[in-house]
C-alpha cells in the first residue's frame, strides 16, 4: 500500500451535474421510493424530534406525561428548563460549551495547518526517506485512533500534562487521514510547472507555497478543516481518559458525566434527567445549523474522501 | 465509574510494575497474556461479529437510499437527503444519549406505546436484544454519511453513460445494479474499510448505554472498554496499553485481511 491511484480532483465534480438527469417516468415506481424514503426519514428524525419535545417538558411530564412520549405536554416547561441547565452546578454547562468550542477550534485548525504542510511536502518535494514515510502515514491511517489513547495517557502523565488543556489539543493535532487527503489533492490539484514558474521569477519556496499553492488547495483545506473540528468536537474517549478536573470536559464528557449521575441515584435523578436533556438539545442546535449552512463544503468534501 | 488517576498506583501481582522505571522485558508477556485474556478475546469476537452483521446492513440502507435520491431530482428528495444525513452533525455520545432514552422503560416512547397495548416493550439494552439495540444505534448515526459518499460518487457518473444503455434497452434497474453499482464500488469499498476500523474499536455508544443497560454492557464488553476500564478503574495501565495496542493489531489484520481480498475490484489503499 503505497501508491494512489485517482483520476482527478475529486472535490470538483459535485457540482457539475444534478439537473442534466431526469428521472426515468414511470410514477408507479415514484410512489415506491417516496414511500422508502418517508419511511427512513421519520427513523431518522425522531430521535431529534423527541429530544426537542423532551426538552419542553417538566420532570412530571416526562415522566407521566399525558400526551405522550412524542408530543408536547400542557406545562410548556422550555424557558425553566434552560434556566436549570445553565444555573446548575453553578452554571458549568456554558463552560464545558467553551471548552468544547476552544478543543474544536485550536485543535481543528492546528491539525490542518500540518496536514497542509505535511501533505504539500510529500507530493510536491522529493527527499530521502520520503517512500517510507508515506508508507508509515498510510499505516499509520488504519490504526485505530483508539489504540494510542491509553499509551498516550501514560506519555502525557509521566510529562504531568493529563488534566490540561495540552492533553485534549496535543493528540487532536495528529491527523494522518487529513495528511493523506492533502496529498493527493496538492498531487493532482497544484501542477510542478506553476511551481517551477514561480521559482523562475524569483518566488522563494515561503511564497511559491502561499501565493501559488495554498489558492488552489483552499477546498480540501476547507475540507480537512471541517472534518478535524468534528473530529475534535465528537470526540469521547480521549478527554474522558485525559481528564479529570470537570472545568476542563467538552460537552460529550460533561454530559457523559450527569448521565452517570442520574442513573445511579434514581432518587435525585429525576430533575438531573430533564437537564441532560436540555442539555444534549442545546448542544446540538449549533451543529445543526453549522450543518445545514456549510452543506455545500461537506457534500465536496465527502466526495474529497471517496476518492477513486 | 471511578478515575484512579495517579499512575505509580500498585499493580496486582501478575502485572509487571512501575512505568518510570524502565520495565522492558515485561511488555511481551503482557501481549501474550492479552491475547489469552478471555475478557479480552470475548471483546474481540464481540465487536467482529458486531462488524460482521452491522456493516453490510448499513452499507445496504445507505446504498438503497443514495440509489433513490439519485434517480429521484426533486425537492422532496432533497430534503430526504439533509434529514438522512442530519444524524451525522450529532456526537456519538449525544447520539447515544438519546437513544438510551428512547429505549428507556420509565419514560420512553417504546414502553409507551406498548402500554396502549398493555404490554412491555422489548429492552433493548438487555441481555438478549443488546445487540440489535447498540447496532441500531450505529445504523441511525452512520447510515447518512456513507449515504452521502456514495450519492457523491454516483452524482460524478458521466450521464451520457446511462443514456446508452437506454438505447440498448436497459431498464432502471439494470442501470442501477450493473452500471451504478460497479461504478462507485471504490467508493464503496472505502466506507467498508472505514466502517470496520470505526466498529472494531466501538467505544463511545456502549460506554455511554452501560449505566442503562443494568449490567448487560459489562466491563469486558468491547476490546476498548476493558482497556479502559483496566486502566482507569483498577489501575492497570501498562496492561491496558497493552490490550489496545492488542486491539489496534486485530485491526489492521482485518483491515489487511480484507483488502488483500478485494483487491482485484479496484482499490482504496493498494
Amino acid at each position: 500500500m503505497t501508491t494512489t491511484s485517482i483520476d482527478a480532483p475529486v472535490g470538483a465534480q459535485t457540482t457539475s451535474r444534478g439537473n442534466g438527469r431526469r428521472p426515468q417516468p414511470g410514477s408507479g415506481h415514484h410512489i415506491l421510493a417516496y414511500l422508502f424514503l418517508g419511511v427512513l426519514v421519520v427513523y431518522f428524525f425522531i430521535p431529534i424530534w423527541w429530544l426537542f419535545v423532551a426538552s419542553t417538558k417538566d420532570a412530571a411530564g416526562l415522566f407521566n406525561g399525558s400526551s405522550g412520549a412524542l408530543w408536547f405536554d400542557e406545562t410548556f416547561a422550555l424557558l425553566p428548563n434552560l434556566r436549570n441547565l445553565f444555573t446548575y452546578n453553578e452554571g458549568i454547562y456554558l463552560r464545558w460549551v467553551a471548552n468544547s468550542l476552544f478543543y474544536a477550534i485550536a485543535g481543528g485548525a492546528g491539525a490542518t495547518v500540518l496536514c497542509v504542510l505535511a501533505g504539500y511536502g510529500f507530493a510536491k518535494f522529493r527527499f530521502r526517506g520520503r517512500r517510507v514515510m508515506l508508507a508509515i502515514l498510510l499505516g499509520s491511517v488504519m490504526v485505530p485512533l483508539t489504540a494510542l489513547v491509553i499509551p498516550t495517557f501514560i506519555l502525557f502523565s509521566n510529562l504531568h500534562l493529563t488534566d490540561t488543556v495540552w492533553a485534549v489539543i496535543l493528540p487532536s493535532l495528529l491527523n494522518p487521514f487529513g495528511v493523506y487527503l492533502m496529498q493527493v489533492y496538492t498531487a493532482v490539484a497544484v501542477p510542478d510547472e506553476l511551481l517551477d514558474a514561480a521559482r523562475v521569477d524569483g518566488a522563494g519556496e515561503i511564497k511559491t507555497f502561499f501565493r501559488v499553492a495554498l489558492p488552489l488547495l483552499r477546498p480540501a483545506v476547507v475540507t480537512v478543516l471541517l472534518l478535524s473540528i468534528v473530529g475534535v468536537w465528537n470526540n469521547f474517549f480521549l478527554p474522558l481518559a485525559m481528564l479529570a478536573n470537570t472545568k476542563l470536559f467538552p460537552i460529550t464528557v460533561g454530559l457523559g458525566l450527569w448521565q452517570g449521575q442520574a442513573s445511579g441515584n434514581n432518587s435525585g435523578g429525576a430533575n438531573l434527567w430533564g437537564i441532560i436533556i436540555i442539555g444534549a438539545l442545546v448542544s446540538v442546535i449549533p451543529l445543526i445549523i453549522a450543518f445545514l449552512a456549510l452543506q455545500k463544503y461537506w457534500q465536496g468534501g465527502l466526495s474529497l474522501g471517496a476518492l477513486k | 465509574m471511578s478515575h484512579a488517576r495517579a499512575v505509580d498506583t500498585p499493580s496486582p501481582p501478575n502485572q509487571p510494575t512501575a512505568l518510570s522505571t524502565g520495565v522492558v522485558v515485561a511488555g511481551v508477556k503482557n501481549y501474550a497474556t492479552a491475547f489469552t485474556d478471555p475478557s479480552f478475546l470475548r471483546g474481540v469476537w464481540f465487536v467482529l461479529r458486531f462488524a460482521v452483521v452491522l456493516i453490510p446492513v448499513q452499507m445496504l440502507v445507505s446504498l438503497a437510499v443514495a440509489l433513490v435520491l439519485d434517480a429521484l431530482t426533486t425537492h422532496l428528495a432533497r430534503i430526504a437527503r439533509l434529514m438522512i444525513f442530519l444524524p451525522y452533525a450529532i456526537p456519538a455520545v449525544i447520539g447515544a444519549l438519546m437513544w438510551g432514552f428512547l429505549y428507556s422503560p420509565t419514560f420512553g416512547p417504546m414502553q409507551q406505546l406498548a402500554n396502549i397495548f398493555g404490554a412491555n416493550a422489548p429492552f433493548l439494552l438487555g441481555p438478549d436484544l443488546v445487540f440489535f439495540g447498540l447496532m441500531n444505534v450505529v445504523t441511525w448515526q452512520w447510515a447518512g454519511y456513507y449515504m452521502i459518499i456514495i450519492y457523491a460518487a454516483l452524482q460524478g457518473i458521466d450521464s451520457s453513460i446511462y443514456e446508452a444503455a437506454r438505447m440498448d434497452g436497459a431498464n432502471a434497474w439494470q442501470i442501477a445494479f450493473r452500471i451504478k453499482v460497479p461504478m462507485v464500488s471504490s467508493a464503496l469499498l472505502l466506507i467498508l474499510v472505514f466502517a470496520l476500523i470505526g466498529t472494531l474499536q466501538f467505544f463511545s455508544e456502549p460506554q455511554i448505554l452501560r449505566p442503562l443497560s443494568n449490567g448487560t454492557i459489562t466491563p469486558d464488553f468491547t476490546p476498548n472498554i476493558y482497556a479502559f476500564s483496566q486502566a482507569f478503574s483498577y489501575a492497570n495501565f501498562n496492561y491496558a496499553s497493552a490490550i489496545s495496542f492488542a486491539l489496534g493489531i486485530v485491526v489492521f489484520i482485518a483491515v489487511y485481511v480484507f483488502l488483500f481480498f478485494t483487491r482485484k475490484r479496484g482499490s482504496v489503499f493498494t
